[in-house]
């Protein structure tokens, strides 16, 4: 191996500048795509969760594409074949973000809807004899429990789209992976890689002590 | 006051309520026993609705929770069936306190959005209603720091907070072992001393025995025969007979 950065600060120095761009793009990509599809995510497993069947037929089938479709594939779709049909122009960081979205919002309907129907039935059964509506039943009492239950498999799939990011390289979106695959490119030289693995580690690093802390300020009742 | 006529209810092929009638009045103490499968669990639960019937009419005084109309059973609306889940109680055998919340946001909860009440009259209410339960300085804890028995008082206590005029009870020392049965049924006669109204699904016999005004006994989805305790323990009635000396 060619040791072209290590060695040199001053190209280290620019190295780690750019890549930190990179870092800026993928963090943004990262909570424009949480920010979106958490909720999509619950109002899909809400869906996916009636018992009217034309709503939870097209729902369980738009699960089942973005669960069983490489996510590299619908965001080159997406990119690629929907401009043809929206009318109007699609920026890539856009079609990468509505990829995301609702790639994400799928798993996370599946993990909300298992937290949801794992709560027993009792506690429904108890709200309503007490009288309180649906909406209530279902935020004040179903959603609080199945938040927590839901934390620990969100916790895999948050840390799994920090790593997806890097797929934005795919349509030229000029995220951490795509920086480094430049500087790797015009360096012949695989530090860049190395450091970029740093960064993701640095980056989930982050995200699991947040998760922990969430969990932690849930854990106030077993 | 509370009146059903004539309910049935299949689930499936089977036969769990076979045109059940059975009239209660203010301030009666009602203890339904059976057999297991009996269908007195899923009497007491129509009444609550938390299940619906095929066929038969419910009343609580003037409110209908459904009636028959054209041969078929038709159910009151949503915020009806509401106003009449309020004017009763329901306590489950397994609790069904919400974990997440304290005992007394467990008590405050309903009151408060159901009922609209403020917090501070709400609140008042539970802590009266948590010393009634002998449980006044539980307030602050979590479900599951309560032992069994203090958890179905709790659940008493929340059922009573919004002032129901009748108490249902389904099984509600059945989860727990003889010493915590003791201090709910101690809780239970004490409500049945002040006159509540109470239907009460029960293997209790004893309770049965000391606290109802009147037993019914069902089996197979049927009231076999209903009558004062002495009545019904002394009944020649050979499937009555039968159970009781089983039990």
């Amino acid at each position: 191996m060619v040791i072209k950065f290590f060695n040199n600060p001053e190209k280290m120095e620019n190295l780690i500048r750019l890549l930190m761009q990179g870092v800026g793009v993928t963090s943004k990509i990262f909570f424009l795509t949480l920010i979106f599809s958490v909720p999509l995510g619950l109002a899909v497993a809400l869906g996916r969760m009636s018992r009217r069947w034309y709503v939870n037929k097209p729902i369980s089938f738009y699960i089942y594409i973005m669960r069983s479709t490489p996510l590299m594939l619908q965001l080159l779709f997406i990119y690629f074949l929907l401009p043809m049909v929206v009318p109007f122009k699609m920026d890539r960081f856009v079609a990468v973000i509505f990829s995301y979205v609702i790639n994400y919002a799928a798993y996370f309907a599946e993990i909300f809807r298992g937290g949801i129907e794992s709560i027993p039935s009792g506690q429904r059964e108890a709200a309503h004899v007490l009288g309180m509506s649906r909406l209530q039943t279902f935020w004040r009492i179903i959603m609080p429990q199945a938040a927590k239950r839901s934390l620990l498999p969100c916790t895999n799939e948050v840390i799994t789209l920090v790593k997806d990011t890097a797929l934005a390289s795919t349509v030229a979106v000029v995220d951490l992976m795509t920086m480094a695959k430049k500087q790797v490119t015009s360096s012949s030289s695989v530090e860049p890689y190395l450091v970029a693995i740093i960064f993701y580690l640095i980056l989930n690093g982050i995200v699991e002590q947040v998760c922990k802390w969430v969990e932690r300020k849930m854990n106030y009742y077993q | 006051m509370l009146r059903a006529a004539d309910i049935k209810k299949n689930f499936g092929d089977l036969k769990v309520l076979d045109g059940i009638s059975l009239e209660i009045s203010r301030g009666e103490v009602v203890a339904l026993i059976g057999p297991s499968g009996s269908g007195k669990s899923t009497f007491l639960r129509c009444m609550n609705h938390l299940e619906t019937v095929d066929s038969g009419e419910i009343w609580l005084e003037k409110d209908c929770m459904c009636r028959m109309t054209d041969g078929r059973v038709r159910y009151s609306s949503e915020a009806e069936l509401r106003r009449i889940n309020m004017r009763m109680g329901m306590v489950f055998q397994n609790f069904n306190l919400f974990p997440h919340m304290t005992v007394m946001q467990n008590l405050i909860e309903a009151p408060m959005r159901v009922k609209r009440e403020s917090r501070a009259a709400a609140m008042e209410r539970a802590k009266e209603m948590l010393a009634s339960v002998g449980l006044a300085d539980r307030g602050g804890q979590y479900p599951y720091q309560l032992s069994g028995g203090q958890a179905q008082r709790v659940a008493i206590a929340r059922a009573l907070c919004m002032q129901p005029e009748i108490m249902c009870f389904d099984e509600p020392t059945s989860a727990l072992d003889p010493e915590l049965t003791h201090e709910v049924l101690a809780v239970m006669r004490d409500l049945a001393e002040k006159n509540m109204t109470m239907v009460v699904v029960t293997h209790e016999m004893g309770f049965a025995r000391d606290v109802a005004d009147r037993v019914v006994f069902m089996s197979d989805g049927v009231i076999v025969e209903q009558g004062t305790p002495e009545q019904v323990f002394s009944s020649s009635n050979p499937r009555t007979m039968k159970f009781l000396q089983m039990d």
